[in-house]
């Protein structure tokens, strides 16, 4: 057998990298925008497709799936042609999968200012969106898959393995995740109610994190890390042993996100002991990454790519130590809802995603454009930039959410709230939320400053499209007759797969059974009625505009809180919830027990101008919710909707519900004008007063 | 209150029993599996990403 030349395709590597680079930025800044929002309300624009509800998604998915899900693409089309020794298997398929990606992010950029979301967490984007990206994850999948068939390595090196986990898995993920019901081309209802949509939306928050921005991370630094130390991984069987028990276990500690929520014992301790065991395969792949650099320190001192990588494993040790600490339920009942909670995200996102793209976008642009890099110098001050905006943004986030839990949970000797009045907690923190955005701002320039080192480094070289390779033929069974079975096993990718996917799938499946058996268990409460038309609509008002972003729904048991808030939350209160609103974060009080607090007429003026009620509020103001009328004719389809889910509408109640609708309207109306507010019935902000009034009041109104 | 619904579904409990064999059983595999592997192919195979602009073997 002869040797043959190839042609690598590194022209679909630019523009992932390329891609990556300016869909990074803009993410970033959108961040900063968040972030000075948060201690600045005008920061918001006055205008509602700026405010914080609607574009904090939009800062989190362009991070997260065009920042880091360009650079994977980037990474892995790079390392897979070469470990696999030939080009994609398709073009064509290529070509798909980045225009494909492009014009999805277009679509999020364009629908989540609009209040197009379907509320759930990373998963924000409306059914059509998430049809697309299925499709465009099956295009990468397929090529990828292809490839590693036609290959002319015999061997799969272990980085393969990590970015055939993460299509399998992302895809499992994206589509359990993603039953709703649509009731229109960009409005959709989750399939799941309350407590089980909260267990699936855990289940796939976790998950993405392991296998969006872990997994495929991994197998990046699996590959690049021994390229830019030029010597190989410490240890090749850790690596085995930490991928193999990384996907395994990962898929388990999904319920770590719901403690002391209304989800089972049990689900909560496996969710925990499975959490704690997450660090030893955790570690090892950290240590496994530092002691690749072994006899190679006096590089890392001069080399911003080697110390990019450094901090970048080091962040991962860091936020898979602190995951598994946040999820046990003594630092749990205090980290959770605060601000700690994005401190340790950005350890990870900031330090493990971001320096790790950084330190390959260094390494790859100059070999594929067959050039030295523009300044080496500037990308050291990248380096401490990065670091030290990474620095100031979690030092700070961490004072936050510590400072601010002790505050909520502080009693004074007679036995009352310390700080009873949820704003004086937050407007203790501001100041850290000044430094937060700050630090962000220099993560920001850090990230400016390699775009314009990377492109005069394109400029000043010629990008090499097709890379000429000298390769081996191989035999068809790339000599797999008399191996091992493990050898076998490999030769075969598509039985690899299955293996992956069965791995995954037990943790899932076993921890899934009880949340679907769930559904016909939950207690129901016989005060617990579906809600009305009217506080239907006011609960999409409350959707569009990002409101579960800054309120949780979710009182948990402790004196602390049912002191605040009211009657802790029951799993039968939630039944009628698609989707469920119970959030992740406090930066306002939680509303579960809002409705009869404060009058009608509180709410309106509180949403026209919230410092007006709460002086020294960071809450934007909201007075569009008083001029935009809601849409009647969805009604009809809102209630059909929500019958074939479950909820128990009388039949044919669809041709009633906006008769009862004007009704409800007409009261609040005229409980408003009493007050002297003058406002149309079927404005955005009488159906969302109905709602907030409806909150927690079933409960309420048996006691 | 879910606990109780939970622990009225038949046979709830063998879940965790079912977790621990499940666990125990893929972990002593692996181990096993992995620790037989033989040092010059483990060699071979990590130093792949260095020679990857070399011929394949």
């Amino acid at each position: 057998m002869g040797q043959i030349t190839i042609h690598y395709d590194n022209k679909i590597v630019r523009n992932f990298a390329w891609a990556s680079v300016i869909w990074g930025i803009v993410g970033m800044l959108v961040g900063v925008i968040i972030a000075t929002q948060l201690f600045w309300p005008d920061a918001n624009m006055g205008n509602q497709y700026t405010t914080y509800g609607r574009i904090r998604p939009l800062h989190t998915n362009a991070v997260i799936f065009a920042f880091v899900g360009n650079a994977i693409f980037m990474g892995v089309y790079y390392s897979l042609q070469r470990l696999l020794k030939t080009r994609m298997w398709s073009d064509t398929l290529s070509n798909i999968n980045f225009w494909g990606w492009q014009l999805i992010i277009v679509a999020a950029a364009i629908t989540l200012p609009l209040g197009i979301t379907s509320s759930k967490e990373y998963a924000e984007l409306e059914w059509p969106i998430d049809i697309a990206i299925a499709l465009m994850w099956v295009v990468f999948g397929v090529n990828m898959i292809m490839t590693i068939i036609k290959r002319r390595e015999k061997h799969m090196y272990v980085a393969i393995w990590f970015y055939i986990a993460t299509f399998i898995t992302v895809a499992v993920l994206h589509i359990v995740n993603s039953f709703e019901l649509p009731i229109g081309l960009f409005k959709s209802y989750s399939y799941y109610a309350g407590v089980q949509d909260a267990l699936v939306q855990w289940w796939y928050g976790h998950n993405a994190v392991a296998f969006f921005l872990t997994t495929p991370y991994l197998g990046l630094m699996y590959y690049f890390m021994p390229k830019a130390a030029n010597r190989p991984v410490y240890s090749y069987r850790l690596s085995i042993i930490h991928f193999w028990s990384l996907i395994f276990i990962y898929i388990w500690a999904g319920p770590h996100h719901l403690l002391y929520s209304s989800l089972p014992d049990w689900a909560q301790s496996l969710g925990v002991v499975f959490s704690i065991m997450l660090i030893a395969p955790s570690w090892g792949g950290m240590i496994n990454g530092l002691l690749t650099l072994r006899g190679v320190w006096d590089k890392v001192r001069e080399d911003p790519i080697l110390k990019m990588m450094v901090v970048a494993v080091t962040g991962y040790g860091m936020a898979t130590f602190e995951g598994p600490m946040h999820s046990l339920k003594t630092v749990n009942a205090l980290s959770h809802f605060t601000d700690w909670i994005p401190a340790h995200v950005h350890v990870g996102t900031l330090g493990w995603n971001g320096m790790l793209t950084f330190a390959i976008m260094y390494w790859i642009i100059p070999r594929i454009f067959n050039t030295k890099l523009h300044s080496v110098k500037l990308a050291n001050l990248h380096f401490w930039l990065s670091t030290i905006g990474m620095l100031f943004w979690v030092i700070a986030m961490y004072w936050a959410g510590i400072a601010q839990g002790l505050m909520w949970k502080q009693f004074t000797p007679e036995g009352n709230l310390q700080y009873p009045n949820f704003l004086e907690t937050v407007i203790n923190i501001v100041p850290m939320y000044m430094i937060r955005a700050f630090g962000g701002l220099i993560y920001l320039v850090g990230a400016i400053i390699m775009a314009y080192n990377l492109f005069k480094t394109a400029a000043q070289g010629k990008l090499i499209a097709n890379e000429p390779a000298l390769v081996q033929e191989v035999e068809a069974d790339h000599g797999t007759a008399n191996a091992s079975w493990h050898r076998k096993l490999e030769g075969k990718p598509i039985a690899f797969t299955i293996y992956v996917t069965i791995a995954i799938l037990i943790g899932g499946i076993v921890e899934f059974m009880p949340a679907f058996l769930i559904k016909s268990n939950i207690p129901t409460i016989a005060a617990v009625k579906p809600y009305t038309p009217l506080e239907l609509h006011g609960r999409d008002v409350y959707i569009k505009e990002g409101c579960v972003g800054c309120h949780s729904q979710m009182v948990r048991p402790f004196r602390s809180e049912t002191e605040r808030y009211g009657e802790y939350s029951k799993a039968g209160e939630f039944v009628y919830d698609h989707p469920f609103l119970w959030g992740s974060k406090r930066t306002g009080p939680d509303l579960h027990r809002l409705g009869g607090k404060y009058p009608d007429s509180w709410h309106y003026n509180h949403m026209v101008e919230p410092t007006s009620m709460s002086p020294g509020s960071v809450m934007p103001p909201y007075p569009w919710l008083a001029e935009q009328n809601i849409d009647l004719s969805l009604t009809p389809k809102m209630i059909n909707a929500m019958r074939t889910l479950g909820v128990p509408y009388a039949a044919g109640y669809e041709t009633q519900a906006n008769t009862d609708l004007q009704q409800q309207a007409a009261t609040i109306t005229a409980s408003l004008k009493k007050d002297g507010i003058t406002v149309g019935e079927e404005t955005e902000m009488v159906a969302l007063i109905a709602y907030l009034q409806r909150l927690g009041m079933d409960i309420k109104n048996v006691k | 209150m879910i606990r109780e619904s939970l622990e009225a579904i038949t046979g709830v409990s063998i879940y965790p029993i079912i977790s621990f064999v499940l666990f125990f059983t893929f972990f002593t595999g692996m181990l096993i599996w992995v620790f037989r592997q033989s040092k010059a192919d483990i060699s071979e195979i990590s130093n792949l990403p260095l020679h990857d602009d070399q011929p394949s073997k």
